[in-house]
């Protein structure tokens, strides 16, 4: 069971380290973590993908909420918030095959950022079954390099975390 | 700069006064030179150690001994590596220190200059916070919240690593009225539903037991916690570290749980038909096997910690909050209820009566318990600190403590060396107290230089070695579970105690029969400084009742006494 928790904390030096090393030596396994700015130029935000079940997820939660720097933590469940991550794809690519490959790219809605005489490089932007579909594809095609972001994720509608409303 | 403004130096110096600091326990260094030489004017007392390791305990005894926060202050690089195992050594039994380290100057940091350590990075895991001061405008808020943190809510150990060029910096100081933390908030209100539910568990018990643990001394709960289990006639045992919380005289007194706890209150946790948990947490020395730990019991929670909730063992009922007032609004709801635990209590006191806490006495050979009972019948109201092995059990065992504070000892880490220096900082926080190091010949030998620091500043503990010439702890699990293959655990003849002190300016005593135990305590308390007794205790006693590690508690091993 996964589950996607949204973290803010204080923006100061260190606190990523506080949190990834929390989460190593209480044998947690963080599957991913995306961090950055707010509207709040004081507090920062990360969203952690845990793997774990419930008794797990309670621990992750009190846990984290024991450091000074954390400032709230929501857990949000996939019916009801929206996750996205974006991953650059370098594909092998020659005259034969580009077309292709620009055309299974539309089809996700991806687009090509770069062509070179050999490969192209795919930016694609979307939930986690989307990033796995259109690797897939790819891939009979040969994937030369690939890189993900963390996933960022956030509640629907008038649902809000901010760091005023805590 | 301005006329008003100060130095970094002179300004840590008026924050810690601010917080009401009266003693540091200390030792100097290159990028110190500036804090110390402001030091030398002030009238904080510094006690100066003789390593620092011995300074973070000594901080550690003096704030468990008064429940105010202690005081450390160590040197960049090894000063400060040298204190770690001090700050996690109060990190796992949540001791309110603050631990002040000096740091290269701040252009210096991350080039591996001279001296030049990590000590945030390295204390990330073992503070309960930690701060770089890079700016001296924070330093006052920064000292303010370290106060704040390491004493609120669970307490712990909070680190302030302070780079040389922040000391000699100067600046417009004033310090903070409040603190603002918008991601700590450690006042928790009593959550009255969840009371009244634990009300009705404990008027639907029959066969309760009270487990209290170190919250309730951390609480200053011992009262509620006396009143509580009066009215509710629930027999109460208490950790290692609960110890003091509950008088050990009292009829209710099941005395300590777990590995070496006494027989009757393992059988009562594994008969219970509900776990009272107050500021306990589970620990491994106290369940053993967790799977058939408390089979038939309900478990209420009370802890001020959300994250000890369900950590070691699944609970029925969990409270969050501080220990003493929980109690007391749970006590004010069951005011005159009918008890349904007589049958229980009787069979509490046959086990008491037929298996006692019990060792096999001789007039040949001194006994480490009759050391240890001997110094309960000359000086009840001792501060007794520990130790870490066989002395700290027979100390928990054989001692009576009526009250909180009058038990130190190194629960969590099983800091070997922690004894002696932490008993030099009660015997500092509380100065009129009797304070009485129960050690054993190896975990002396790990702090033994600080006979230097007690000599030079007029402090007086007493150290009481069972010395039995051996790493007694694992030799004895040696002989039960390694077919008695004693492997570098015999540290006989390792150095004449007598003369150690006698070197350092101090007195020492040996016993090697048991009737010289009473005259050398004797001898001890009227001293006018410092005594070490080395008593020559059977080497080969081992700790019983004994559970061994992974058996469920009321599988207890025990030797068998001559009647």
């Amino acid at each position: 069971m996964k589950h996607t928790l949204a973290v803010l904390v204080e923006n100061k030096p260190g606190v990523l380290a506080r949190v990834s090393g929390l989460f190593s030596r209480r044998g947690f396994n963080i599957e991913s973590l995306a961090v950055g700015t707010t509207e709040d130029l004081t507090v920062s935000r990360m969203t952690i993908v845990v793997a774990g079940d419930d008794r797990v997820l309670a621990q992750v939660t009190s846990q984290l909420g024991k450091l000074i720097d954390v400032i709230s933590i929501s857990d949000l469940p996939p019916d009801e918030s929206v996750d996205r991550g974006l991953a650059l794809i370098k594909v092998a690519a020659d005259t034969e095959t580009r077309s292709e490959i620009m055309q299974i790219a539309d089809i996700f809605r991806a687009k090509i950022i770069d062509v070179g005489a050999e490969t192209l490089i795919v930016e694609v932007t979307g939930d986690q079954a989307k990033i796995v579909a259109i690797t897939d594809m790819l891939d009979r095609f040969g994937i030369r390099e690939l890189v993900r972001t963390g996933r960022i994720a956030m509640s629907r509608g008038t649902k809000m975390i901010t760091g005023g409303n805590i | 700069m301005t006329d008003t403004s100060i130095s970094g130096a002179k300004a840590l110096i008026a924050c810690l006064r601010n917080e009401g600091v009266d003693t540091i326990f200390g030792y100097p260094g290159g990028v110190l030179l500036p804090l110390y030489d402001e030091l030398y004017d002030s009238d904080i007392r510094h006690i100066l150690v003789r390593h620092e390791q011995g300074a973070a305990h000594a901080a550690d005894g003096y704030a468990r001994a008064t429940g105010k926060v202690g005081v450390c202050l160590a040197t960049s690089g090894p000063g400060a590596t040298n204190l770690v195992t001090g700050i996690a050594n109060a990190y796992m039994d949540s001791v309110p220190i603050v631990a002040i380290t000096g740091q290269v100057p701040t252009p210096m940091i991350g080039n591996d200059a001279f001296q030049e350590a990590d000590i945030t990075g390295i204390t990330l895991p073992i503070t309960k916070h930690n701060y770089l001061i890079k700016n001296i405008n924070d330093l006052p808020w920064v000292v303010k919240e370290a106060f704040y943190i390491a004493s609120t809510g669970r307490p712990g150990p909070v680190l302030i690593d302070l780079p040389k060029d922040i000391t000699t910096e100067e600046f417009e100081f004033e310090y903070p009225k409040r603190v603002y933390l918008r991601g700590y908030h450690p006042d928790i209100a009593v959550d009255n539903d969840r009371v009244k539910r634990a009300a009705s568990m404990i008027r639907e018990s029959k066969r309760p037991v009270i487990y209290a643990g170190g919250g309730v001394i951390i609480s200053n709960a011992a009262s509620e916690l006396l009143k509580l289990a009066e009215t509710i006639m629930a027999p109460v045992t208490t950790t290692l570290l609960g110890i003091g919380a509950f008088p050990g005289t009292h009829q209710l007194a099941l005395g300590m749980p777990g590995m070496h706890g006494t027989k009757y209150a393992n059988y009562a946790i594994q008969e219970s038909d509900l776990l009272i948990t107050v500021g306990a947490r589970f620990d491994d020395r106290v369940t053993g096997k967790i799977d058939a730990f408390a089979p038939h019991a309900k478990v209420i929670h009370i802890d001020i910690d959300p994250a000890e909730i369900g950590k070691n063992i699944r609970v029925d009922l969990p409270i969050i909050g501080n220990a003493g007032p929980v109690m007391q609004s749970l006590g004010s709801h069951l005011q005159g209820m009918q008890t349904r635990s007589q049958e229980w209590l009787a069979k509490i006191a046959a086990w008491k009566k037929e298996q006692p806490l019990q060792y096999n006495r001789s007039e040949n050979v001194i006994k480490p318990q009759q050391v240890v009972q001997e110094f309960y019948d000359a000086c009840p109201d001792a501060i007794i600190v520990t130790e870490v092995g066989q002395n700290q059990m027979w100390a928990a065992q054989y001692f009576k403590f009526e009250s909180p504070r009058t038990f130190i000892t190194s629960g969590g880490l099983g800091t070997m060396g922690y004894g002696f220096p932490a008993a030099m900082g009660a015997k500092v926080g509380c100065p009129n107290k009797t304070v009485i190091d129960i050690a054993g010949d190896g975990s002396f030998q790990m702090m033994s230089q600080e006979l230097a620091t007690v000599a030079k500043n007029d402090i007086k503990v007493i150290v009481a070695i069972l010395n039995n010439g051996n790493l007694g702890m694992v030799r004895q699990w040696q002989q039960l579970f390694f077919d008695e293959r004693y492997s570098y655990t015999n540290i006989a003849d390792s150095v004449d105690f007598v003369k150690l002190a006698e070197a350092y300016g101090l007195i020492g005593i040996r016993v090697d029969e048991p009737s010289g135990i009473s005259s050398a305590i004797s001898e001890a308390l009227a001293a006018d400084r410092t005594v070490v007794i080395d008593f020559v205790v059977d080497p080969m006693e081992n700790v019983f009742p004994m559970v061994p590690a992974g058996a469920a508690i009321n599988e207890i091993l025990d030797l068998e006494v001559a009647s």
